[in-house]
This record gives structure tokens, sequence and C-alpha cells, in this order.
């Protein structure tokens, strides 16, 4: 009974997965480029830059930049923290 | 420790692996890479001094902490600077006097003297990352060394 149930279970999931997996977008055919072509076209001119990603992460979304900075800060601390030394400070 | 054969690897390359760090980092604008990258490639010549000597006299957590809390702050200020527009504002690009050149719209070489602030921040993020993921390797080393012994 239970083995039934998972198994079930299991061709539902794949049969969503399965519909999703035909639906898919063909390769570098998205439903709305117009972010893309705007980066495209007026990256270079805006920022100067050459490498659109470049410009991407460090200008047209900068705030997402400092949230990963403040990641690997937060991150850097945790570490320290939680392997400083026993009783007292350094 | 680990054997002489790695140790005495170590010692010539890892100068050329925080070479190639600091390119990706300072070509950021120009070549795949920037901050992020250019700056785990050099944490990891620290990896690899650490795993082959068990520890680094060159790299003193102090020194690591206070790099990575100077890029951070480089980053936000920088970020600040263009408030006058708006928060990450690029105000050196197409004129400013450091990186101002500007570019044409198309495939070019790539010119050094462009992008703005975008170098600048990537070397205050590369700086942050070499610091932050240098002080994480040197802190789990040392833990891992002790454990060991």
């Amino acid at each position: 009974m239970r083995k039934s149930v998972a198994f079930g279970g299991l061709l539902l999931v794949f049969a969503f997965l399965l519909i999703a997996a035909v639906n898919l977008h063909g390769f570098g055919d998205p439903t709305n480029t117009e972010m893309d072509d705007y980066f495209i076209h007026n990256g270079q001119r805006q920022t100067g830059a050459n490498n659109i990603v470049t410009s991407v992460v460090f200008d047209y979304r900068g705030y997402d930049t400092l949230g990963e900075a403040t990641v690997l800060f937060t991150a850097v601390s945790g570490v320290l923290i939680a392997l400083r030394k026993e009783g007292g400070e350094e | 420790m680990m054997s002489k054969i790695v140790r005495s690897m170590t010692r010539p390359l890892y100068p050329f692996i925080i070479l190639f760090g600091a390119y990706l980092v300072v070509h950021g604008h120009l070549t795949p890479g920037g901050g992020f990258q250019g700056g785990a490639v050099a944490a990891s010549a620290i990896a690899l001094l650490v795993v082959a000597y068990g520890g680094t006299r060159m790299f003193r957590k102090g020194t690591l902490t206070a790099m990575e809390s100077s890029g951070l702050i480089v980053f936000i200020s920088l970020a600040m600077v263009g408030m006058a527009t708006v928060f990450f504002y690029n105000f050196l690009a197409n004129g400013g006097p450091i990186f101002g050149e500007a570019i044409f719209y198309g495939p070019n070489p790539g010119y050094f003297n462009t992008a703005g602030v975008i170098p600048l921040m990537n070397m205050a993020v590369g700086l942050e990352v070499i610091g932050g993921l240098g002080v994480i390797i040197i802190a789990l080393g040392k833990k891992a060394f002790e454990v060991m012994e």
C-alpha cells in the first residue's frame, strides 16, 4: 500500500516535470527580450564597459553586488566567531 | 605540512596565482571575471600556502581582516558618491578624470581607461573577497591542524 502510494506520487511529479520540459522555450529564444536588448544596445554606451555582465553586476544592479559583499562579510564574521579561542580575547 | 615536492612547487607558483587573480580583478570591465572571481583566485593561493605549509607567515589575519573591511567601505562610499543622482550612479563614465574614456557601440579591442567607477568597484570588491576568503581559509586551516594534532 505504502509503496504504491509512493510510486503514484513519483509518477505525478514525473508527469509535471515532463510537462515543464516539453513546454520549455528553445535555446536563445526567451519570451521577453526587452531587458536583454536594452542592455546589449545601451550597456556599452552608458557605462563604457565592454563586459556587459560586469556593467550589469556593478552598475545596473549594484544593490545585488552590495548584498553579495554583505553576505561575504557576514560569513567571515560568523566563521571567526565560531572558531574563536575559548576563554578571553586573542 | 605536506611533502617536500608540494612545498617546493608551492613556493614558485603562488605569486603567479596572485598575479592572475589581480589581472582578473583589474580587467574586470573588459574580459570575463571581475572582483569576486579574481579575489577567489587570489585566495586560492592562500589556500595552497595553508595546505602546503600548514599556515602562512606572509598573510596575517589582522591584515586580511583590514583588507576586507576597507574594501567594503570603499565599495559603499563609491556607491554613495554618486548619490547626487541615484545610489550606485556611475559618475565617472564617459568623461570623468579617471577611467572616463567613452567607447563606441559594437565590437572593439577594449580600452583599459574606460567604464568609470566599475574598475574601482571591482578593485574594492576584489580586495574584500581576497581578505574575506583568506581569513576564512586561515581560520579553518588553523583549527583543522589543531584538531589533527
